[in-house]
C-alpha cells in the first residue's frame, strides 16, 4: 500500500512524520476525499432513499400515511394519464439520444480526423452554447418557432407560406427539436475522446489490406468509438426523460412529460407519494430502457466486425 | 476511393459549418429581438433601440434577484470548489479500493434528471424542517456544480509532477509549507477555472433554484415569473442577452486558465477530453 501507483515513490515527509496507519495510502485517500463523499451521500443518497420511501407510502391532506402499500406504483403504471405521459417521455428521450447521436458523430469524426491543429478550437466553440443558460435557450426556440416567430415570419417573408403555421410549435416535435439542439455537446465530447483513442494505424492498415474508406470506416474506426456512442446515447437519454423546462415552454398540451406530471404532484395537486412513485418509476424504466440501448449497440457492434 | 477520400472532408467540413450554425442561432436570435423597438419578435425588425436595456436597472425586483444570484453563485462555487479540491486531489494522487465507485458517486448528478433530483432534495429538506431560501437553493447547486468542478480540476491535477514536492520536501519544507509554496502555484489556475465555470452554473440553474427556493428569486426564476407575460418579452430578451454575455466570457476566461493549468502540468484533457 505505500508503494505509489503512478511511477514515483511516496513522499518523504509522510513517511517521517505521520503514525503507520495514516502513511497508509488509502486512509490518507479515503480521508481526503471524504468531505465530498459525505456531501454527496447527504444530498443525493439520502435523499433518493427518502423518495423511494415515500413512494410506498400515502397522503392524506398534509399527513403522511406510514404504511407500506404499492398503491402509488398501481396508479403510476396502469392510470392512462401517467401511462402515456411516461410512454412519450421515454418516446422523446430516445429519440432525442439517437438523433443527438447520429447528428454529432460527423462533428466529432471531423474534428478528431480533420480538425487538425483547430482541434480544441472546434472544441470550445461547440460548448460555448451549451454554457448559456439552459433556460435562455428554450426560450429562444420558443421564438423561432412560435406564432409570430422567426421561422413563421421568415417562411411569410419569403412568400413560401401565406399565414404563420402553427404546427411548429407546442408539439413533440418542437420539444425533440429543443432537446436536441440543448444536449448536442454532451453528445459531441464522449464521441469525439473515444474516437481520439482510435489508433490511426489500425485504419491506415485496414486500407492496404484493401478496405476502402467506408468498409475500414465501417469494419474498423466506428466499432472502434462504440463506447464514446453508447456513452454520449445515455448521458443524454437519462436526463432528458425527466426535462421539465422544454416541455413546459414549447411542449404544449401535446408535448408534456413526465417531469411535468411529478412537478405537479409536488406542488398544486400536493400528493409527495404519487410524485415519488413517479420519480421511482421513470428512473427504473429509462435504466431498462438504457440497458437495452447498451445491448444493441454492442450487437450491432459485434455485427460490424 | 481517393475521390470520395478527397470529397469526404470537404462534405465534413460544409456539415461541421452547417451544425455549428444550427447551435448558435437560437442563441444569436436573443441579442437581435433584445434591440427591437415591437414588442413581438419577428422579422423584419422594425427598429433598433436600447430602451429594453435602460428599463432593466429600473426594475427592483430584478436588482433583488440579481443579487440573489450573485450571493448564490459565489456561495455555490466557493464550496464546490473546496470539495472538489479535496475529491480531484484524492481520486488523481492515491489509489484505494472504493476509490471508482465513490468518484461515480459524486459524478452521478450530471447524468440524473434534474427534476428528480431536485425533488428528492426538496423531500428531505422539508422532512430535516429546513426553511426553503438561498440557503437551500445553495446546498443544491453545490451538488450539481461538483461533477464539473472535479472534472476541471482532475485535469489540472492529473500529470502533476510529484517529484517536485518531494523536493520541497527534501529541502525541508513542511507540509503546509510544501502545498502553499509548490502545489498551490501550479493548481491555482485550475482551482479559478473551476470557481468561474461553477459561478456559471450556478447562474444559469433553474430547476433546483425553482424548487429549493423559498420565496427569493434568483434571475433564472425572475426570467421564468416573466415569461408568463408576452409584453414582458423584450426585458426578458435584454436580461437574457447579457447573462448570455456573462456566461460567455466567464467560460472563455475559465477555458483559458484551464488549459494553462494543463499546460503547467503537462496534461491535455479536462472538459473536452
Amino acid at each position: 500500500m505505500t508503494a505509489a501507483a503512478e511511477g514515483s515513490p511516496p513522499l518523504r515527509v509522510a513517511g517521517l512524520r505521520r503514525s503507520p496507519l495514516l502513511q497508509s495510502e488509502a486512509v490518507q485517500g479515503f480521508a481526503l476525499i471524504s468531505p465530498t463523499f459525505v456531501y454527496a451521500l447527504i444530498l443525493l443518497v439520502l435523499p433518493i432513499l427518502v423518495v423511494i420511501a415515500h413512494s410506498f407510502w400515502t397522503q392524506d391532506y398534509l399527513t403522511i400515511d406510514h404504511t407500506f402499500t404499492l398503491e402509488n406504483y398501481r396508479i403510476a403504471l396502469t392510470e392512462p394519464i401517467y401511462r402515456d405521459l411516461l410512454w412519450r417521455s421515454l418516446y422523446i428521450s430516445l429519440t432525442v439520444s439517437l438523433l443527438t447521436v447520429a447528428l454529432a458523430y460527423p462533428i466529432a469524426y471531423f474534428i478528431s480526423f480533420h480538425g487538425g491543429r483547430h482541434k480544441s478550437l472546434w472544441l470550445f466553440l461547440i460548448t460555448i452554447p451549451f454554457w448559456t443558460s439552459y433556460l435562455l435557450r428554450v426560450m429562444s426556440w420558443k421564438v423561432i418557432l412560435g406564432y409570430n416567430g422567426v421561422l413563421n415570419s421568415g417562411l411569410m417573408g419569403l412568400g413560401i407560406i401565406d399565414e404563420p403555421s402553427t404546427a411548429l410549435l407546442y408539439n413533440s416535435t418542437a420539444v425533440i427539436i429543443t432537446l436536441t439542439h440543448a444536449w448536442a455537446a454532451f453528445a459531441i465530447l464522449p464521441i469525439f475522446v473515444s474516437l481520439e483513442k482510435v489508433d490511426r494505424t489500425l485504419v491506415e492498415a485496414a486500407t492496404d489490406l484493401g478496405d476502402g474508406p467506408l468498409r475500414s470506416f465501417l469494419r474498423v474506426t466506428l466499432p472502434l468509438s462504440a463506447p464514446g456512442v453508447i456513452s454520449a446515447a445515455l448521458i443524454v437519454m437519462i436526463p432528458t426523460v425527466g426535462d421539465y423546462v422544454t416541455p413546459k415552454l414549447v411542449g404544449g398540451k401535446d408535448g408534456v412529460m413526465i417531469a411535468n406530471a411529478i412537478q405537479a404532484q409536488f406542488g398544486k395537486a400536493s400528493n409527495w407519494p404519487l410524485g415519488a412513485a413517479l420519480s421511482v418509476t421513470t428512473m427504473i424504466i429509462v435504466s431498462l430502457m438504457a440497458g437495452a440501448t447498451v445491448l444493441v449497440f454492442r450487437a450491432l457492434q459485434r455485427l460490424a466486425r | 476511393m481517393t475521390a470520395i477520400r478527397r470529397f469526404l472532408p470537404g462534405w465534413l467540413s460544409s456539415y461541421a459549418v452547417l451544425y455549428l450554425v444550427f447551435l448558435y442561432l437560437p442563441v444569436i436570435f436573443l441579442p437581435i429581438f433584445s434591440i427591437n423597438t415591437a414588442a413581438t419578435p419577428k422579422f423584419p425588425l422594425s427598429g433598433v433601440t436600447l430602451h429594453w436595456y435602460e428599463d432593466l436597472p429600473r426594475t427592483p425586483a430584478l436588482i433583488d434577484a440579481t443579487w440573489n444570484s450573485l450571493i448564490v453563485g459565489v456561495s455555490a462555487s466557493t464550496l464546490s470548489t473546496v470539495l472538489g479540491i479535496l475529491a480531484a486531489r484524492s481520486i488523481t494522487r492515491y489509489r484505494y479500493p472504493g476509490r471508482r465507485a465513490i468518484n461515480g458517486l459524486i459524478m452521478a448528478p450530471l447524468v440524473l434528471p434534474e427534476v428528480i433530483v431536485a425533488i428528492s432534495m426538496l423531500l428531505v429538506m422539508l422532512q430535516l424542517g429546513l426553511n426553503l431560501s438561498l440557503f437551500t437553493v445553495v446546498l443544491g447547486h453545490v451538488l450539481v456544480c461538483i461533477p464539473y468542478s472535479m472534472t476541471v480540476l482532475t485535469s489540472g491535477f492529473e500529470g502533476f509532477d510529484r517529484s517536485l514536492e518531494e523536493a520541497s520536501a527534501d529541502l525541508g519544507e513542511s507540509a503546509f509549507g510544501t502545498f502553499r509554496r509548490v502545489t498551490l502555484p501550479m493548481v491555482a489556475p485550475a482551482i479559478i477555472s473551476s470557481l468561474l465555470v461553477c459561478f456559471t452554473i450556478s447562474l444559469d440553474e433553474f430547476i433546483i433554484a425553482f424548487f429549493l427556493t423559498g420565496t427569493e428569486a434568483t434571475l433564472p426564476i425572475y426570467i421564468w415569473g416573466q415569461l408568463r407575460f408576452a409584453a414582458k418579452l423584450p426585458g426578458v430578451l435584454a436580461l437574457g442577452t447579457l447573462l448570455l454575455f456573462a456566461s460567455f466570457v466567464l467560460m472563455t476566461i475559465a477555458e483559458i486558465l484551464r488549459r494553462r493549468a494543463a499546460r503547467r502540468t503537462q496534461n491535455e484533457g479536462g472538459l473536452y477530453a
